[in-house]
């Protein structure tokens, strides 16, 4: 079976993000990338699959080619045994739908039978891309999965569908799954595994190889500016005893916060 | 720009409160653009009752819709925005809003900007404001294609006052495709409590709980008492004090509450991500120096345990 992960590189969750010169984007200098963690689900998803089916894992992303080095450590490292980078400068300014369409299209190209892709990546946090994959392919979209069975051609598929209501789906591949926390563990590479991935093949490709065009991809969404959050005015410490203290709080959430 | 059509999600035919907000934030919107802003409803509802909203037409699209399957959703979804001929369309960033709407996006060839906590006219046409990298950063994000979709977090404008009439209910009738997923099992979990994501008032618990016998005597009762959603820190998720479904932060759930009261949590950047738009946060804490008191409203420097059982007692006696 031929499987598909997406993977994106972003900002590691501790970095301080500083706004760059354009005002429209960040300054990019001095970041640790990592795999994006939900992504990270999705890789170790898609190697357990290929590990109960045989297979291949194919690994997918559009961004600049220097993301391999993220994807041999935290993709080709773990069991996936080949990527695929749409590099483009037309993709730049890429939105959501863009990226999405990028991505179906070098997945169709590749012959991928089902699709893994990360809830959300936590740099634009836009929980977009992988529906916007599967109505492109037209596949089923089960999103948010926390449990996941494949057999043969079917599957059953637990997913959070909010308010800790799960639900148990039971379909046919193909299908585009996106992996919410708790549906594994991500294992660690081993350094064997680390030499190796080095030599395992990341194509890189442009638009045009995979059959588009600059207009297929033209961004309908366009950040005009970023900002730093209005930090909020200093907060008060309140003092006293215990009993003090509680007794402020409670006096202030109702008549000063008006909360309660 | 032609009209602001609004989602109007709801369970059983009871509306969630994110309908009436949104179509009131709508409406405010609609009022400075000089546009008209409809609903679509999918299914049996009272659809009529929400133009006390501001909500002048409502497509109210027939089928069962009483099991939620995403092929189903979409085609409804399309085919009340076609008959709606609005271009600019607001819905929650609920299940719905984060399955659904970004297919539908997809279908018509549009643009998404997506869990929004604001939302502006700007130039003719409305603007959204929503947190990037975890909410470090606030971006401005425009859509030049139409139709443009916003999906906004719950809580971000507060519930209208209903002044206006009822509004015109349209049928639409559209040929709904399923996605080919079968349900065979829903499980709802069995407290009472409102959905964190939609919660008003929340009190989170961390690892200073020390075990889930504390977290379900202090925390959860002192919740209760507030009225809120008990929430968690993931080090208190990972050290098995509350399951998965509480936890707030960055690969947890975003909250935005009027109330966030955190009671021994430090503060970590990741934790942050996840609540920093609450209105109001309120930090317990023994550590004076613990990170979460540069973000918290009220600070206690004080330990948890003498104060959650206080602060219950304090809270149950106002009337
Ligand atoms: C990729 C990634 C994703 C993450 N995602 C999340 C996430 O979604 N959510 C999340 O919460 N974390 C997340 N984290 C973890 C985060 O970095 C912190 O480790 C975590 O939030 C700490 O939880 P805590 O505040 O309960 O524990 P600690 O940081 O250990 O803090 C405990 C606090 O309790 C105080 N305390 C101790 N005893 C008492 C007492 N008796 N009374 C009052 N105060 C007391 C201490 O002073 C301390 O400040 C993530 C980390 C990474 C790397
Ligand atoms: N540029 C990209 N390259 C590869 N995968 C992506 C890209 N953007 C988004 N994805 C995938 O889609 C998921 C959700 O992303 P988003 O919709 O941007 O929140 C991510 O976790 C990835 O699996």
């Amino acid at each position: 079976m031929k499987i598909g992960v997406c993977v994106k590189v972003v900002p590691d969750t501790d970095t301080r993000i500083k706004i760059g010169g354009d005002g429209a984007s960040i300054e990019e200098n001095g970041i640790k990338w990592i795999v994006s963690p939900y992504d990270a689900f999705a890789v170790e998803e898609g190697v357990q699959t290929k590990e109960a089916q045989s297979g291949e894992v194919v690994l997918f992303s559009v961004g600049p080619k220097a993301w391999q080095t993220q994807l041999r450590a935290g993709g080709l490292a773990v069991g996936a045994d080949k990527a695929v980078i749409v590099d483009d400068p037309a993709m730049g300014g890429a939105d959501g739908l863009g990226v999405a369409k990028a991505l179906s299209a070098a997945a169709k190209a590749e012959g991928v039978e089902v699709l893994f892709a990360g809830k959300q990546a936590i740099d634009d946090d836009n929980v977009q891309v992988p529906a916007m994959i599967a109505e492109l392919l037209n596949w089923p979209l089960v999103s948010f999965v926390s449990d996941l069975n494949i057999d043969g051609q079917s599957f059953t598929a637990t997913r959070n569908v909010g308010g800790g209501t799960q639900e148990v789906v039971t379909g046919s591949l193909p299908a585009v799954f996106t992996a919410d926390r708790g549906l594994n563990s991500p294992r660690y590479a081993k350094l064997p595994a680390i030499m190796k991935a080095k030599k395992k093949p990341v194509d890189v490709k442009a638009l045009a190889d995979i059959g588009l065009s600059d207009a297929d991809v033209a961004a309908a969404v366009q950040v005009k500016s970023l900002s730093l959050p209005v930090e909020r005015a200093a907060g008060r410490m309140l003092e006293g005893d215990v009993d003090a203290m509680v007794n402020e709080l409670a006096r202030l959430l109702r008549e000063e916060a008006k909360v309660i | 720009m032609s009209g602001i059509l609004v989602i109007a999600e709801h369970e059983g035919g009871v509306f969630k409160k994110t309908a009436a907000e949104l179509i009131g934030k709508a409406a405010a919107l609609a009022g400075s653009l000089g546009v008209e802003v409809s609903a679509a409803v999918l299914g049996d509802a009272p659809a009529a009752e929400l133009g006390a909203f501001g909500a002048t037409k409502v497509y109210q699209v027939a089928g069962d819709f009483s099991s939620y399957d995403t092929g189903m959703v979409v085609s409804g979804l399309d085919a009340a925005l076609k008959a709606s001929g609005a271009s600019t369309v607001l819905a929650a960033a609920s299940f719905l809003g984060k399955d659904a709407v970004p297919r539908l996006v997809a279908r018509t060839n549009g643009g998404q900007a997506s869990e929004c906590t604001d939302l502006v006219a700007t130039d003719g046409s409305v603007v959204g404001h929503r947190p990037q990298y975890a909410g470090k950063v606030m971006a401005e994000v425009a859509i030049s294609r139409s139709p443009a979709f916003f999906t906004v977090r719950p809580n971000s404008f507060g519930q209208p006052a209903a002044t206006g009439g009822t509004a015109e209910v349209v049928a639409v009738n559209a040929e709904l495709s399923p996605s080919g997923l079968t349900l065979v099992e829903r499980k709802t979990p069995e407290t009472e409590a409102v959905d964190l994501t939609e919660a008003e008032r929340i009190v989170s618990g961390g690892r200073s709980l020390k075990s889930q016998e504390n977290f379900d005597s202090v925390i959860r009762p002192l919740a209760e008492a507030f009225g809120a959603t008990a929430g968690a820190s993931r080090a208190a998720v990972d050290a098995g004090y509350a399951p998965h479904g509480d936890q707030v932060g960055q690969t947890g759930k975003t909250v935005n509450p009027q109330l966030y009261v955190a009671m021994g949590i430090s503060g970590a950047i990741q934790h942050l991500a996840g609540m920093r738009t609450s209105k109001v946060i309120v930090a317990v804490n023994t550590d004076a120096d613990a990170p979460i008191f540069e973000h918290a409203t009220y600070g206690l420097v004080a330990d948890l345990f003498e104060v959650a059982p206080k602060l219950q007692a304090a809270i149950e006696s106002l009337d």
